[in-house]
Parts: structure tokens; sequence; C-alpha cells
């Protein structure tokens, strides 16, 4: 039985089940909530199924090479194919993906935001992993771009329909931005595929196979330009500096579940396709632009670390350390070598997981206290303790505590930024990557420092006075000492549905933690493979 | 385990025996606890109390095991017994967890086991019926585990992951009582200081990394003391980043500063935390990969008299010594007094007293920690959880006789008082820094005898001695207002001045009498108090005992430093009298100025400007805590961030937001000009796009979008499934 042939439909119904359930919530009336979200479960349940059998079915042994390989023509004019397949770096972002629309689908069992149509808004949900999971295993450029701009409407509507007070302004931003550095996209792809077809007699392809092949003989000058246009289009989607501006807005605004899409997916669009396209298809020019790449990485983890620390909004102080997490993942990719991409590839599903939950725990907090003001919370552990304790398990994960999973995005990445590929050696590159090693360490200093501050501020304390059902704010030690349980009226702990959303992911925060293997040793060999074309 | 798949025990084990190749067992077994403890604990018997216990006795006996089994191994001059699995490869790039076992992890899995067994039987009652009792006993386990995985540290790595997660307890213990914020603030200080350091701890092993490719300690010890193939200067670079860690860590200048305001933890943790784990893994970094720093820092290189870890070890015992004289608190007093003495050890290690050093960590943690307990069973019992020596304190040594005398015995050890374990771990390092010819360093350490021989004999006069005082005397003063006394100071911070057990603080009954705490805290310090006494004659020098030394000192280290001065009484000699004149002088003073005679002493820094300028110097703690709070951390927090945002807010995003409207404009007078005037409804689809971006928001409202949606992706994925099937 040959695995990297074999049942090669696989990935087509992993990928497109979920759009058999909406097409089922198609007929179903508005009114019926109950039906429409169990269909959603459902759904969400057997993609995770089949996400679970890949899992299973998967050969580790060769995990560098593509798996349950298919391909079909598809627009023969254009020459663009259908063609799927799945290595180690797509493997556990395939998976992830997956696995968060279930639990958010879990989590809007009770949490359909304002103004409610739970039909609409999963629908929508399950339209999105689509596309999240086609980026993923698609190995044709016109797909993978097809598959890239699907995820951007269901995106667009959920901030726009169910966000936050300055929903319009959001979701117009965050579209026509994206949009943006789409349009520069395309025509990279457009013109890599042109260049690529002149040097032949075979007529060219958009398959990514013949960009592998055929990318590093371009001309340098071209090759530059080309990874301009694609640096654009994916820099924005991670999003680096300075192109992040889009991401605090659209993720406070956000309703919960579309924050935690967008952190834990969405983003990673971005620095997949560095690794997976702009990078492999360009080696030339990925090394010209590397250093520019390093240095915006370093200024994003250092920048976002600021705008964390000037930050009143606890959601919004989650949003903009993304962008400093998200720097140490381009970091990683831009020292070039099997170490430092492997520590981005898990440095995305890290930070999928951990800021994927602390978006999660932001909305449950919003949820209890109608308001996310940081100055206005206190006293969390007392009044609802178990959520104040997964914060804290949060925040600690999310400053890269070793043992947890946020580490091993951080610390390989460091490390590699001092020993990058041996093409960056030279013209003082390696003083400045040495240099850069230096500043991503004082970004893991930084991130202590708001991480802790919001936990402190938020955690500890005394609960605010304005939140107890007592009201009386006469807090003395000794009546705090009472087991602390006098819980505000409207405050309860941590409920089943959040319990059920939850337990997989703090499960995977420590498993990842613990036993980092489990994950690089399917990376590995497909990073390995993908970087050979620089050496050492 | 899912580890065991990829045994790779080295072949130099086949000697030795079964604990020293199941050493990896230590730290896994409290590691294990802690999580039992976390998940059930609540519903056991003594509320996952013993489960602590019992893992900790679990590792002390697997611990005398390997020390016993060490010892008959050194028999034939053996290598480490080295073991790992693969925790983390990324193409060549390979490290794993596992141990290595040598004399110096052994010596520290020891002491930490037996210390942590010790803390957590004394901590059974004294935090008994605390509000979060089983959280403090799986921190406490917790702790005790990180330690233990960094001393058996087979690779940088591991050493990271047990540095951290010590960092990650000291957190949950010093803001153990976080409901004060005071205490949470120090806590989020303690880790934040260190997390500086930590840089550097990063930023070294990379550097290490990328010059001798392996993060293995192993390797790295053999590789540096072996030379040759490396560029010295960057070997400098690294060994200064790791001792920035290392700084951080151990309490060092500058960054010493979050260690005194560690004491808001509950008593044992602080005991926990300054004997022998979180502040000696600075040090023991340094000990471990010791030839990095060695050749790094080009000790012992003839002609050398000053070099980075003495100056910071060196600086370190005489400004921590002299805030220990301006301390009300008595665990502020042994706080300054700890980072003091890690300054002994670092000095020791910096002018390349290897074997000393590493000897007074082992005698330290027994009289520290004991002194620690001590202080905790004056307050559980004799002061009414208080810790302000001149407010609540005085006249207990007949009252308190048990934690009286381990105290005296303890301190006698600390000063260094002949025959006592201090004075060989001690002198040691001090004759060492003259013999290796760091004249200055010698000398600081002689002034740091006499200095720390001066506020141990303050503190234990207003402890046990002169006149009861506040609880002491059953008095409870209902506010903590000023009582008048010479050195009262409003600048001296109360905060964490009191182990406030929450329900218990306001409920004993009063007044009561101090007498001797229960047998769960007396026991142990009794244990303490016998090793602080007796310990020191594991390498006494002036009766030729090298036991430690032969036990623990690495072979790569022994060929790398010069031999150990021959011990001498006279070179000993100025270093006990100076502990002599230093008893002396303290008592008279505190019998002057504490005592109830009037005396030409009291009030003096009142009455004498230099010197009422010096003590305020001093209780201000140099200023560096205004330097870091006030200076650094409110200026990155506040100008710097807020100044990055608005420029985020403004410049940044004012571009995106200035482009989104410059679009909309453009789009809406090419819309009202051209294609309304010129093409005027003859292609309406290309002014939809234009008006596109400034309506694109009409759907939302409309309120169709759900159906516009579907209908929408619907179309797109029937249209690529029609291609698709069309192309076949």
């Amino acid at each position: 039985m040959d695995v990297l042939r074999d049942q090669n439909w696989l990935l087509s119904l992993g990928t497109f089940l979920p759009l058999a359930g909406v097409v089922i919530m198609l007929f179903i009336p508005k009114r019926d909530e109950e039906s429409a979200k169990l269909v959603a479960l459902v759904t969400a349940i057997a993609t995770v199924a089949v996400g679970a059998y890949t899992l299973v079915k998967f050969d580790y042994g060769q995990s560098a090479k593509l798996q349950f390989f298919t391909s079909h023509d598809w627009i023969r004019p254009i020459r663009a194919t259908y063609t799927l397949g799945l290595d180690g770096i797509s493997l556990p972002l395939y998976f992830l993906s997956m696995v968060i629309t279930l639990l958010v689908i879990i989590y809007s069992w009770d949490h359909i935001p304002s103004p409610g149509n739970a039909k609409a808004f999963l629908m929508l949900m399950l339209v999105l992993q689509t596309g999240m999971a086609g980026t993923f295993v698609a190995q044709d450029l016109i797909l993978f771009f097809v598959f890239f701009e699907v995820v951007l409407l269901p995106m667009y509507f959920m901030i726009g329909v169910w966000g936050g007070e300055q929903r319009q302004y959001a979701s117009l931003k965050f579209f026509l931005y994206t949009m943006f550095g789409s349009a520069l996209m395309l025509v990279s792809f457009i013109a890599l595929f042109i260049v690529t077809k002149g040097n032949t007699a075979e007529g060219g392809s958009f398959a990514f196979s013949w960009f592998q092949a055929h990318g590093p003989e371009i001309a340098k000058t071209t090759a530059i330009w080309i990874f301009a246009g694609m640096f654009v289009g994916f820099a924005v989607k991670v999003p680096m500096f300075p192109f992040h501006t889009w991401l605090p807005d659209a993720h406070t605004q956000a309703p919960t579940q579309g924050s935690v899409i967008l952190a834990a997916i969405l983003l990673k669009l971005g620095t997949y396709g560095f690794v997976r396209i702009a990078i492999p298809f360009l080696p030339q020019a990925a090394v010209k632009w590397a250093p520019a790449i390093a240095v915006l990485a370093c200024i994003g983890i250092i920048y976002g670390a600021l705008g964390c620390l000037a930050q009143t909004d606890m959601k919004r102080l989650i949003a903009f350390s993304s962008v400093a997490h998200m720097g140490f993942v381009m970091l990683g990719i831009a020292t070039l070598t099997p170490l430092g991409v492997n520590a981005a590839v898990f440095g995305m599903v890290a930070h999928g997981l951990i800021t994927g939950m602390l978006f999660f725990l932001a909305g449950s907090v919003k949820e209890r206290y109608h308001t996310l003001e940081i100055r206005r919370l206190s006293g969390m552990l007392k009044q609802i303790p178990r959520l104040g304790w997964i914060l804290g398990f949060c925040a600690m994960a999310s400053l890269g505590l070793p043992g947890l999973a946020g580490f091993w995005g951080e610390f390989p990445a460091i490390i590699s930024s001092w020993n990058p590929a041996q093409a960056l050696v030279g013209d003082g590159k390696l003083d400045l990557f040495r240099v850069l090693t230096v500043v991503a360490a004082l970004g893991t200093v930084l991130a202590a420092g708001y991480l802790l501050w919001l936990y402190q501020r938020t955690a500890f304390g005394e609960p605010n006075p304005e939140f107890t059902s007592h009201g009386s704010g006469a807090h003395s030690l000794s009546a705090a000492a009472n087991h602390g349980d006098d819980h505000g009226s409207d405050l309860h702990d941590v409920n089943t549905y959040e319990w059920i959303a939850w337990t997989p992911l703090l499960i995977a925060i420590v498993v990842f933690g613990v036993y980092p293997q489990l994950m690089f040793k399917v990376i590995d060999p497909a990073v390995t493979n993908l970087m050979r074309v620089f050496g050492k | 385990m899912l580890l065991a798949a990829e045994d790779a025990a080295a072949e130099a084990t086949h000697a030795a025996g079964w604990f020293l190749t199941h050493a990896w067992l230590i730290p896994l077994i409290p590691a294990i606890a802690f999580f039992v403890i976390i998940l059930f604990g609540k519903r056991m018997r003594f509320h996952g109390a013993e489960v602590g216990i019992a893992s900790m006795v679990a590792a002390l006996v697997i611990a005398a095991g390997t020390a016993v089994q060490w010892i008959r191994y050194t028999g034939h001059e053996a290598p480490p017994v080295i073991r790992s699995w693969t925790w983390w490869q990324s193409g060549n790039v390979r490290f794993g967890l596992g141990q290595h076992i040598d004399g110096l992890a052994v010596m520290a899995l020891l002491l930490v086991a037996f210390i942590s067994t010790l803390v957590q039987i004394y901590s059974l009652e004294y935090v008994r019926g605390d509000r979060r009792f089983t959280h403090f006993f799986a921190s406490l386990t917790l702790f005790s585990a990180g330690m233990l995985t960094m001393v058996l540290a087979e690779n940088m790595v591991q050493l990271i992951l047990g540095w951290e997660i010590m960092g990650l307890c000291s957190f949950l213990l010093i803001g153990h009582w976080w409901e004060e914020e005071a205490n949470s603030r120090a806590a989020l200080k303690a880790f934040f200081t260190v997390r500086v350091g930590d840089m550097g701890l990063l930023v070294g092993t990379g550097v290490l990394f990328g010059l001798l490719g392996t993060f293995n300690i192993a390797d790295i010890n053999a590789k540096v003391a072996e030379g040759g193939g490396f560029s010295h200067r960057t070997l400098t670079l690294a060994a200064v980043a790791l001792f920035i860690a290392c700084i951080g860590k151990s309490g060092q200048f500058p960054l010493h500063t979050w260690l005194p305001d560690a004491m808001a933890g509950p008593t044992p943790v602080s005991s926990l935390l300054h004997s022998s784990t979180m502040v000696v893994a600075g040090v023991f970094l340094v000990a471990r990969i010791y030839p990095v720093f060695h050749q790094g820092l080009d000790i012992n290189v003839a002609g050398q008299h000053v070099n980075l870890i003495a100056v910071i070890g060196g600086i370190t015992v005489l400004i921590a010594a002299a805030l220990a004289f301006v301390q009300n608190d008595i665990k502020k007093v042994l706080a300054y007094s700890t980072v003091s003495q890690l300054g002994y050890m670092m000095m020791g290690l910096g002018v390349g007293a290897w074997t000393a050093a590493v000897f007074h960590i082992f005698t330290h943690a027994f009289f520290k920690c004991c002194l620690f307990l001590c202080a905790g069973s004056v307050s559980h019992t004799g002061s009414h959880h208080s810790f302000d020596m001149k407010k609540d304190m005085g006249g207990l040594f007949r009252k308190m006789p048990v934690t009286a005398w381990t105290w005296l015995l303890s301190t006698a050890a600390l000063c260094g008082v002949p025959f006592f374990s201090g004075f060989f771990s001690k002198d040691e390092i001090i004759d060492s820094a003259h013999h290796n010819h760091y004249t200055i360093f010698w000398i600081v350490g002689l002034v740091g005898a006499f200095m720390t021989t001066a506020y141990m004999t303050r503190a234990t006069y207003l402890t046990f001695f002169g006149q009861p005082r506040g609880a002491a005397a059953h008095f409870v003063h209902g506010d903590h207002g000023d009582h008048g006394d010479a050195h009262a100071d409003p600048a001296v911070d109360t905060h964490g001045a009191h182990d406030t057990h929450g329900d218990v603080r306001h409920s004993r009954p009063l007044p009561f009498a101090p007498h001797d705490s229960g047998w769960l805290i007396t026991v142990p310090l009794i244990i303490l108090a016998a090793l602080a006494v007796v310990s020191g004659y594991l390498n006494a020098a002036p009766f030729h005992i090298e036991k430690f030394h032969h036990w623990v000192t690495p072979k790569v280290v022994e060929e790398m430093v010069p031999e150990g001065p021959a011990f001498r009484w006279l070179n000993a000699l100025p270093s006990i009298l100076l502990v002599a004149a230093g008893f002396a002088f303290s008592l008279y003073l505190c019998r002057q100025v504490y005592g109830a005679a009037a005396s030409a002493w009291k009030g003096l820094t009142r009455r004498v400007a230099p010197l009422g300028a010096g003590h305020r110097f001093l209780v201000n703690k140099y200023y560096l805590d205004d330097l870091y709070e006030k200076v650094v951390v409110h200026g990155i927090a506040h100008p710097i961030a807020q100044g990055a945002y608005w420029i985020n807010q403004h410049v940044i995003d004012g571009i995106v937001n200035a482009v989104g409207i410059g679009g909309k404009r453009t789009g809406g007078w090419v819309y009202r000009n051209i294609d309304q005037r010129v093409v005027d409804g003859a292609v309406n689809g290309s002014g939809a796009a234009a008006q596109g971006a400034g309506s694109a928001l009409r759907p939302v409202q409309s309120g169709k979008v759900n159906q516009y949606g579907a209908l929408l992706f619907s179309a797109a994925a029937v249209a690529a499934l029609v291609l698709f099937v069309v192309n076949r």
C-alpha cells in the first residue's frame, strides 16, 4: 500500500466536509437554532474524525513527502490544477484548524454573540473551516489563492455583524487591508508562472512542485521583485510590522469565536505562505530579503510588547501580543535554517493554542463582567477562581515558560538567529542577526512584563466592589478569608461548555510543552527537505 | 513514559549502581506528585500535604542511595553517569532530557531533597489552616522538582527548564497571599527581575551552541577545557551573558533587589528559597559549567587581580551586609545575609576556589534554612505573626529555648566561628583569594566576615535578649504606629513584614505567652542546627579532611584551578579576630542603643547629619529600587510604551486610514465624474467596484448577510466543481 498516493480522497473529504454541513443547514429554518447548532456540531465532529483518521494513516517515516497526494486538471486554460497533499508541515496546522473550529462551535453552544442568528454564524464558521483547511493542503498556487481568499469573507461578516461597537470600521479595514495584500500576491503568483513558463517547453504549471523545481532558476533581480509582492501579501496576513494595524482593531471588535479563529489559524496562513511558497520557490530572493524580514520581525517583537504595555483593554492587549509572538515566528523563518523554521512551525501551532485560549478567556471575562478594562477588573481569582487560574496558566504559557508549548517556538528561534544559514554569513549580516538575537531575548522579558502585569492587575487582589453582590467594598482580610466565596450576582465560574471547549487546548499546551518531540518529529523532515537549498 | 523509547544510556554506566543510573527519578517523583496534589489534593485527608512529603521522602531516599553509590564509585576515578532521552530534534540539532550525575549533582540532589523534606514537614504545622494549603504544598513540591531537574540537567536546555520552573514557583509562593497588593507586587518583581537576567541565559546558551555546537554539559566542559578551535572572544561573550543570568537568579548586585521583597511569601518558602533552591541556582550554574567561565573570563591567569565574577561577588558581599544593619524585619536581615553569602560563593568561584565555593553552598544551606525556620518559629508562637524585631520581639531566649539555641548555633556557623561549619567553608574562600593573588577580595572577604558577625549579633540581641517588646511582651498594639525607637524612619517599608494567616491572624485569644513551637517545627530545627555544626567536617582543612573535595570536585575543574592553600592557623587568624571584633563591637552598640539605660549612642543618626544621610541611604537600599521601578520600569511602561502606541495609532494606522479614505474619495470622484458622466451607466459593473469600497457595509446593515454569504460560497463551490468535472 502506497501511503503517498492511496486514499487520495481523504484530504478532499476533510476539506469540503464542512460545506456539506453548510448545505444541510441551508434547509433549516432560522428559528430552529438547536438544530442548526446540532448540525454544525456534528459536521465539525465528523471533520475532526476525518482529521484524526488522517493523523493515524499518515506515514510518519516519510513526513518529508506529500502524502494522500491527489492531482487533477482543474482550469486547463490557465494550467491550474486541483492538487492536494499533506506533509509534516501541513499536518499539524491542518489538524489544528479542524480542532479549533470544533472547539469554537462547542463554545458557541451558549455563547452566540449578539445579534444572535446561530444558523448564519455557524454556517460562516464552517465555510471558514473549508478555507483554512484547504489553504494548508493545497499544492497549487491558484488553488491556494482561492482557499486563502475564501477565508476572508466569512471573517469579514463575522466581525462586521457580530462584532463590537466599531465593528464596521474594523471589518472593512480587515477586508480591504488583506485584499490589498492579496492583490499584490496574486500579481506575484502570475508573474512567477509567466517567468518560469518562459524557461521551458512544457508550458508551465501552477503546481507547487513545478515552482520548486523551476523557481530557483529565475534571474535574481526578477526573483527579488516577485518576492516583494508575496512578501506584502503574506506580511499583511501574519501580520508583520508595519502592516499590523488591522489586527488590534479586528481582534478587539471581533466576537470571541472570531478572535480565536483569527489568532489560532488565520494569522498562520501568512507564515505558512512564507514557509511553503515564498522561501522555497524563490531561495535567492529569500536570502536577499531575510535580513529585512528579520529586522521587521524583531521590531515587531519589541513594538508589539510596548503596544501591550500601553493597553488598558485586556482583549486589545492580547491582540498586540500576537504581533510580538508572530515576530518570533518570522524571526525563525528569516534565519533560513531548519532549526529556525522548525521553531517557526512549532511556534505557529503553539501560538494558535495559547493565544486562542487567551481569547476564549477574554470572551468569557467580558461575558461575566461586561467589561475588559484592566483597571476595573481585579480579584478574579477570588470571584471566579478556576477561570483565574486558567488565565494564569495561559499567561505563563504565553510568556514562554519552558515545559509549556510557547517556549519551543521562541527559544529555538532565538538560538537559530545567532547561527543563521550559511548563505546569510558575510557583509555584516551575521552581526546583524546576532544583534537581533539579543533584541529578541529582550522581547521575552517584555512579554513577562506585560503578561504578569495583566495577571497581577486582573486576577490578584480583592475583587472590585463594583462587581460583588454585596457591593459594599469593605472587604477586610478576615472577611475575605472566608474561603473566598463571595461571588457577585451574575458571576459564575467556568461552565460545562467552556470546560469542553478549553480542556483539549490546555492539555495540548502541556503535552507539547513537556514533550515537544511529538511535533518536531513530524515537522522536522519536511522542514529540512524544504530548507535544503540553503545548505547547512 | 513517552521518553523511554529512546534510551541512550552511555556505556560508562555499567559500573555504576542502580541508584546512579536511575537518579532521573529524583525530580520526576515530585513532578508527578505536583500534578497529583493539584488535581486530587483537596479531597485527600491531609489536603495533599501527604503526597508532597511522601514524594520528597522518596526523592531523598533515592538521592541518599545515589550519594552512597557515588562515593563508592569515585573510588575508581569514574566519569559522570550520563543518560539521555531525545526531547527535541531538528536536523542534526538534538537535545535530551536526562541526567548528568557527578559529585556536584549528587551533592546538590541530596541537599535539595533533604532540605525540602524538612521544610515540608515544618510547613505542616506552620501553614495549618491556611486558605490555600493545598496550593501551597503543590507549589512547594514543584519548586523542589524544578531545582532537582536543574541540578541533574544533562544539557543546557534541561537546565533552563528547571531554572524557569523555579521562577514560576517563586512567583506563586511569594505571592501566596495575593489578596494584598504588596505581596502580589513582590511576586511580580521577583519573577520579572529574574527574567531580566534570564535574557542572558537564553542568549548565552545560543552563543555557546553556536561556538561549540552542543547543548550538552559534559561536552561543553570537555570542549572548553580542551581549548582550541573556537574564538576566545565569543567564549567571553557567552560567559558574560550566562553570568548575567546568574546575577538575576542569585540576587547578585545590581539585581539583588527582588530578594528582600520576596520575604512577602510564607516563611517556609523563604527558607527553601534561600537555602538550597532558587538563589543558589545561579551559583550552581557557574559551578556546573565552570570551564566556560574560567576560560572565558581568564580566571587564575597569571597577573589577573580582578574579574567580573569576583567583582560582582565582592560588591554583593559588602553592600548586602551593610543593608542588613538597618533592617527591622528579622526575615529581611536574613535575606540580605543570604545575598551577602551568595556573594561569597560567587567570589569564591571568581578567584578559582571552586571546592570552597561549592562547599559553602553545602554548609550555608543548613544554617540558613535553620535561621529562617527559627524566624518562622518566633513569629509562629513568639511574636504573634510579626517579624518586626524592634516592635514585637526581645527577651525570647528563656521563653523559646529550642528556637533560641538552634538559632545561636546556626548564627555561629554563619558568622564563621571556628569549629562551626561556616568557618571551614567561608574561611577557605577567604584564604584562597589570598593564595590565588586576589588580594582585594581577600580584604573584602575579611571585612564581610566582620560585618556578618556584627549584623547577626544585632539581630540575635534584638530577638532573643534585652527587654520584651510588643507581642513578645504579651502586648498587641492595635495599629503599627511609631513607637519612637531611635531608628524609626518613615521610609522603611513595612510591607511584607507579616505572615498573615488570614483567619488565624485576628482570632487567637489574647493575651498568650510566647512559648516554643510544636515538634513538627522544633524537630527540623534541631536536625538542621546539628548539621550546621557538623557538616563542615566533611572538608575541614585544619584537620586535613578532604572528603568533600574528593567526592565532589570534577576532574575537569580540578585540572583547571590552582591547588588550594595549605591550611595554617596564622592565615585564619585575621578572620577569627575580625569575627570576635564584630561580635564585641556590635554587642556593645546594641546594649547602648537598644538597652534600657540612657546612652550617648541613642539617636546618633538624628543628631549627626552625615550619619543620618548614610543611614537614609541604606534604608532606601541605595535607591536602586527607585531607579529600577520609577525610572526604568516606569519609563518603559509609560512614556516609551505610550509613545510607541501613539505612533501606532496616529502614524502607522493614520497612513492606513488615510489610504482608505483617499481610496474611497477617489472611488467616489471616479464614480461621480467619470462613471456617471463619461461612461454614464454603460458599464455599471465597474462603478460598483469603486462603490464597493465606500458602501461595502450595506449588506451588513441589510440583515441578509447570511443568505448572501451562503449563496456566494455555494456559487463559488459549485463553479469550482463544474470546472473540475468539465476538465476531467
